[in-house]
């Protein structure tokens, strides 16, 4: 990495999901959240940080085998890149639509799979960006813009 | 209006949080879907819920809400009373269905603002 764009980071760092387990789910968003929190980023933009984030995990928890986190806060934006080996999404205009989900019957015991968290996720970022491969995973990347 | 005089004036039982119930509420929000209740409710709300299960410990911690309000007399998991504790998350249990318990919790925040 150029000297100049380490510098300019204010942070960079990964984490790791576990799929399948809602027990530790909400951790990887928890380090986020306070990561920020410690940076001196407004409230109410690591409250936004902490939905899309929280969101794209659960959705590693439910339907994915693993993945990883990239946080990275620079000035003037924080991103958050999350790179998952899944089933990928075979349809994401259906998949973005609100109410839309594949999410199997004990998952949504749990209260989850209601087809809102990629639409939670694209309405709590400032950028957002999808890619998928159906049998390999997928990728999303969200920026939340900051002052 | 503070967590602590709403857990009075609804006879609420306290499960965990006996610490944490002098947060300011700010409103509320009803829902057993966790994503509804991600996109929707703010910091400082009450939640009112029949979801029991650890999930709605880190979806109060992230929003930071102040409460959950379980209702119909529903029992926490053990986990989520472990995990409450330890993210200082009150969570109260009422015997009244969701309907009447957010009822009441919404004429005390209004009679309150009035």
């Amino acid at each position: 990495m150029p000297v100049e764009e380490a510098n300019s980071n204010l942070y960079s760092g990964s984490f790791h999901i576990e799929g399948g387990n809602f027990n530790t789910a909400g951790i990887v968003s928890t380090n986020i959240k306070s990561i920020l929190k410690k940076l001196g980023i407004p409230g109410d933009l690591v409250r936004k940080a902490a939905i899309v984030s929280y969101e794209a995990e659960i959705n590693v928890v439910s339907y994915a085998k693993k993945a990883v986190v990239n946080l990275m806060v620079k000035p003037g934006f924080v991103q958050i890149e999350v790179i998952d080996e899944g089933p990928g999404i075979p349809n994401i205009e259906l998949a973005m639509q609100e109410g839309w989900s594949t999410a199997d019957q004990k998952i949504r015991e749990m209260g989850f799979g209601a087809g809102m968290g990629l639409c939670n996720i694209k309405n709590y970022s400032d950028n957002f960006h999808i890619e998928t491969e159906v049998g390999k995973g997928t990728h999303l990347k969200m920026i939340i813009h900051t002052p | 209006m503070k967590v602590s005089e709403i857990v009075e004036a609804l006879k609420l039982e306290t499960v965990c949080g006996l610490d944490n119930l002098e947060k300011e509420v700010t409103g509320g929000y009803t829902g057993d879907l966790l994503s509804d209740v991600m996109g929707n409710a703010r910091e400082g709300y009450l939640w009112v819920t029949r979801q029991v299960h650890q999930n709605i410990v880190a979806v109060a911690s992230l929003k930071e809400l102040a409460g959950i309000i379980l209702i119909n007399s529903s029992r926490p998991a053990r986990e989520t009373i472990e995990k409450a504790e330890a993210e200082k998350i009150p969570i109260l249990v009422s015997d009244l269905p969701a309907f009447e318990l957010s009822g009441r919790v919404y004429n005390l925040l209004t009679a309150k603002n009035l």
